[in-house]
């Protein structure tokens, strides 16, 4: 085991090498500008443009430029943002809490919508419950999250007036206040979020349930007499969450990266909005640290899936 | 009217033979406007018994609650000498303070400064080579520190210190400062300035302190803690910031004015897309006041009808303008196409040019496409108004095009294109991604085509068409088009680097990585020469008759086409008293913002 562990491990560093390449070049070819703006302003000499340039080192050829940043890097120094003037570790830091709790919520709003509802919809195919399910996952998945943020917006904010739309991170009050408000703002973009993950999960669940329960072995446990439930979730469960676990676990860095498009409509100050304001302004050091820390989390959750795997099938073993 | 005659009026009227308002009444008859005329008055020191380039205080007390502002582009840092946006000039605004501010007629309102300095006061010397500012006595940093003329003459060190690489060293690193006494500065210029008003004024005259900044003011700036922390004298000091998302502070009870602020906090909120804050403010009423929204007309107007918010819509000089090539973009001359030694094969002549002017239908525009938010114009310099030439007039009118187009030889080819000696009217027109620009190149391309023109339709992303990419063919920059459309912003009241985009010294090429201003490529000697003269012509009457001169010459060359005007456009909550100025930063004034109660 650890042996396969120090494998993977070393085989990480090579993957992730070649992805840091790839993203410092699309980047470096990537047109634009990160001082667009004092390009169009009259008022700024195009000395100092120049002068930033230099000095933040865009005029170097690429390869002094990704050199300069892996060493530094490798000293655990990420960047410093062009835009903000600030350390990228710092804004990233800054944002973390909000993402974790947005998105982590959401995931944890999905799974408890897909267990539950894929499981009961595969112990009773094409029964009616079975069948609302599958609509209604099927609307859930097809409405892109802009769509329904904006009409959760409409109705909500706009319609009902129940509940903000600007998401703030400090709030004033304190207590059960307090905590009364984060509910209201985090409640959109949570179950925006969370009912489209939903959506797609229950889907999944009920077919990995559905090609276990048919097998040989379920028939068995329950000709032995064991309980229905029992047999649902010692002898189904526990092998159909096989491929589950691998999707839940690859969709895991994106409770870090963020979800651009609905932090941008409800203005949650995350990850994902980080990453996108970088990008509209050409903010190379951010958009490079956030996209190589979400590549080495996907690289991780990878080998927490397959590690996970082991304990829920002991049968596969590693060499 | 010509100058002579114009000076003796202005004689009369000081001397008292003859009243304002028969001054404004003669002046009217001739095209001048009534605000024109004010100022002109103004500028010799005569001005109405109330005048008020600021409206009133009122409210007697402070605590008013709370602020709630928000910026669908959210503020990255708090120093005003690396702002690289309005963002971050207005959100460092809530903490620092100019010595003085533009009102939205154009003139200055002081802040820091104890006055406004002019020849009466000694303020500004005779040859217009030096201008003295009296600081405010008894003003206090946030940290309780005195705000002297060392702060002052500090923030000119450090601006024009090249390894600092401020945004703002333009306005610093052509002049001396000197330290009168403590609260006392004098700005010395190389020659004769007309205007005298750049270092210290407005956006990029926000000081910082001294005691702060003095051991990070070279290639260190960028380390100073307090760069994301400010100390400064404004009416709210600093509380939290997260740097694109939120800018929080409180009121500063130690202001240096009586009952200001008004508010006790203060939250400037940014991200998220203009819509969405107008509605924000307009609809539900979730913030006080929305920056800058972009949105089309009818859509504000919706959006007003639900009764919590209204609409702000402040002039300035913005521009939203067609250019068309002075050069050939597509010959490439020394590997750089759009060369200076070539010219444009179809709009070198006049003709041509005439008629593409005449083929805009700038009412049309105005009323289908920007509304409130776009009023059209003849004039490509339009504002404060005693710049506005009342010489020129905008015409769409397609049958003279016709004509006119005929009479120069231009003779529909088979495919109803005009042509003449191998050269075709057949343009590349290109602009950046934006709905009411990609509307507005339809309703010319549809105008065009009725006079044979064959307008061909590109839009390029807004982050590469404004980037100054020396490797990307497709910015404004390179002009490697036929025709182009922007806005140019006019970010001071005063007209003499916004009119510096046509002169021949500025021309965008290679040789200047196309940072050169003048894109468009146009050449005119006389335009030179009456720029070069604007520079050192210290009488204000005879200066704003070489402007517009200036705007006349480029405009009626047609290689410029103006289509509207592009104020700025807010919105605030029904009962928030803003103040808003065209000619400096949203927040400018922040300090006498209060709320009806």
């Amino acid at each position: 085991m650890t042996q396969y562990l120090i494998r993977r491990l070393l085989l990480a560093i090579p993957s992730l090498l070649g992805i840091s390449v790839i993203l410092f070049t699309v980047l470096a070819l990537a047109p634009g500008d990160p001082f667009e703006e004092l390009a169009t302003n009259p008022a700024v000499p195009p000395e100092v443009r120049l002068q930033l340039r230099a000095s933040l080192g865009l005029d170097d050829p690429i390869h002094v430029r990704y050199l300069a940043w892996l060493t530094a890097m490798l000293r655990g120094e990420w960047g410093f943002s062009f835009v903000s003037r600030v350390d990228v570790d710092q804004l990233i830091l800054q944002r973390l809490p909000t993402t974790l709790i947005v998105i982590g919520s959401s995931q944890i709003v999905a799974l408890m919508i897909a267990l539950p509802v894929g499981i009961l919809a595969a112990t009773r195919p094409y029964s009616t419950f079975d069948k609302i399910a599958n609509t209604l996952a099927f609307v859930g998945f097809s409405l892109p999250t802009f769509f329904t943020g904006l009409l959760f917006i409409l109705f909500f904010s706009i319609y009902l007036d129940w509940l903000p739309f600007v998401y703030r991170t400090r709030i004033e009050a304190t207590g059960l206040a307090w905590f009364w408000e984060h509910v209201k703002q985090t409640i959109m973009p949570v179950m925006v979020l969370g009912l489209f993950q939903g959506a797609a999960w229950t889907r999944f669940v009920r077919s990995a349930v559905l090609d276990v329960i048919r097998l040989d072995y379920v028939t068995t446990a329950r000709a032995k007499g064991l309980h229905e439930r029992v047999v649902i979730t010692k002898h189904v469960v526990r092998n159909a969450m096989i491929p589950v676990v691998t999707l839940v676990a690859l969709q895991m860095p994106i409770v870090f990266g963020g979800a651009i498009v609905t932090e941008q409509i409800f203005r949650v100050p995350g990850i994902g909005s980080l990453l996108i304001s970088a990008i509209l302004a050409n903010d190379t050091p951010v958009i490079m640290a956030v996209t190589f820390v979400f590549a080495c989390l996907v690289v991780f959750f990878n080998l927490v899936a397959d590690i996970l795997y082991g304990w829920l099938d002991p049968r596969i073993s590693y060499r | 009217m010509r100058e002579d005659q114009l000076r003796e009026l202005i004689g009369r009227v000081r001397r008292g033979s003859l009243s304002r308002r028969g001054f404004i009444r003669r002046m009217a008859a001739v095209g001048f406007t009534a605000p024109m005329c004010t100022q002109l008055l103004a500028l010799y020191g005569i001005s109405p018994a109330s005048a008020q380039s600021v409206p009133p205080y009122r409210p007697s007390r402070r605590g008013g609650g709370q602020l709630k502002i928000l910026y669908w582009q959210a503020p990255t840092l708090l120093n005003p000498h690396f702002a690289t946006g309005t963002k971050d000039q207005d959100a460092s605004r809530v903490f620092y303070e100019p010595l003085a501010g533009w009102a939205a007629d154009g003139t200055l309102h002081p802040v820091l400064a104890a006055e406004i300095p002019t020849v009466d006061n000694k303020g500004l010397a005779e040859d217009g080579r030096s201008v003295t500012w009296k600081l405010k006595r008894g003003v206090k940093w946030h940290d309780g520190q005195e705000f002297t003329a060392d702060d002052v003459v500090f923030n000119w060190e450090y601006a024009r210190n090249p390894a600092v690489a401020a945004v703002t060293s333009g306005s610093y690193r052509d002049v001396n400062v000197v330290k009168v006494d403590d609260y006392t500065v004098r700005v010395e210029f190389p020659r004769p300035t007309p205007f005298w008003a750049d270092a210290f004024v407005a956006a990029t005259g926000q000081l910082i302190p001294k005691h702060l900044f003095q051991d990070f003011a070279g290639a260190n700036s960028r380390d100073a803690p307090t760069n994301l922390r400010p100390v400064g004298t404004g009416a709210y000091r600093f509380v939290s910031f997260a740097p694109g998302d939120t800018v929080r502070a409180e009121a500063n009870p130690n202001y240096h004015l009586p009952n200001r602020p008004f508010f006790d906090q203060l939250e400037i909120k940014g991200g998220g897309d203009a819509v969405s804050a107008a509605r924000a403010v307009l609809q539900t009423g979730d913030f006080d006041f929305a920056w800058n929204l972009q949105v089309d007309d009818e859509t504000l107007r919706r959006l007003e009808g639900a009764g919590r918010g209204r609409v702000n819509i402040v002039e300035g000089g913005n521009i939203e303008h067609i250019q068309l090539n002075a050069t050939d973009p597509n010959r490439e001359v020394d590997g750089e196409r759009s060369h200076i030694s070539t010219q444009h094969p179809a709009f070198r002549d006049p003709a041509v040019r005439q008629a593409m002017a005449l083929l805009l239908d700038r009412a049309s525009i105005q009323e289908f496409i920007y509304g409130r938010t776009g009023p059209a114009t003849p004039n490509f310099l339009n504002a404060p108004p005693r710049f506005r030439s009342p010489n020129l007039r905008m015409e769409f009118n397609v049958d003279r095009a016709n004509q006119i187009l005929d009479q120069a030889g231009w003779a529909r080819g088979r495919d109803g294109i005009r042509q003449k000696d191998g050269a075709r009217l057949r343009f590349v027109f290109q602009t950046s991604v934006n709905a009411p620009r990609q509307r507005t190149q339809q309703i010319y391309q549809q105008a065009a085509r009725r006079a044979g023109i064959e307008i061909e339709i590109k839009s390029v992303v807004a982050s590469v068409f404004f980037s100054s990419d020396i490797a990307n063919p497709d910015t404004y920059g390179k002009f490697y088009a036929d025709m182009q459309m922007y806005t140019t912003t006019m970010p001071q009241a005063d007209p003499g680097r916004f009119m510096n985009q046509f002169v021949s010294w500025e021309i965008a090429q290679k040789a200047n990585n196309w940072s050169g201003r003048n894109i468009v490529r146009w050449r005119n000697e006389e335009y030179d020469r009456i720029y070069r003269e604007a520079e050192q012509e210290l009488d204000p009457v005879k200066r704003a008759a070489l402007f517009i001169r200036m705007n006349d010459l480029i405009v009626s060359s047609n290689h410029i086409i103006p289509v509207v005007q592009r104020p700025l456009v807010s919105g605030s909550a029904i009962n928030l008293r803003p103040v808003l100025s065209g000619w400096d930063i949203t927040l400018w004034l922040l300090s006498d913002w209060y709320r009806e109660i």
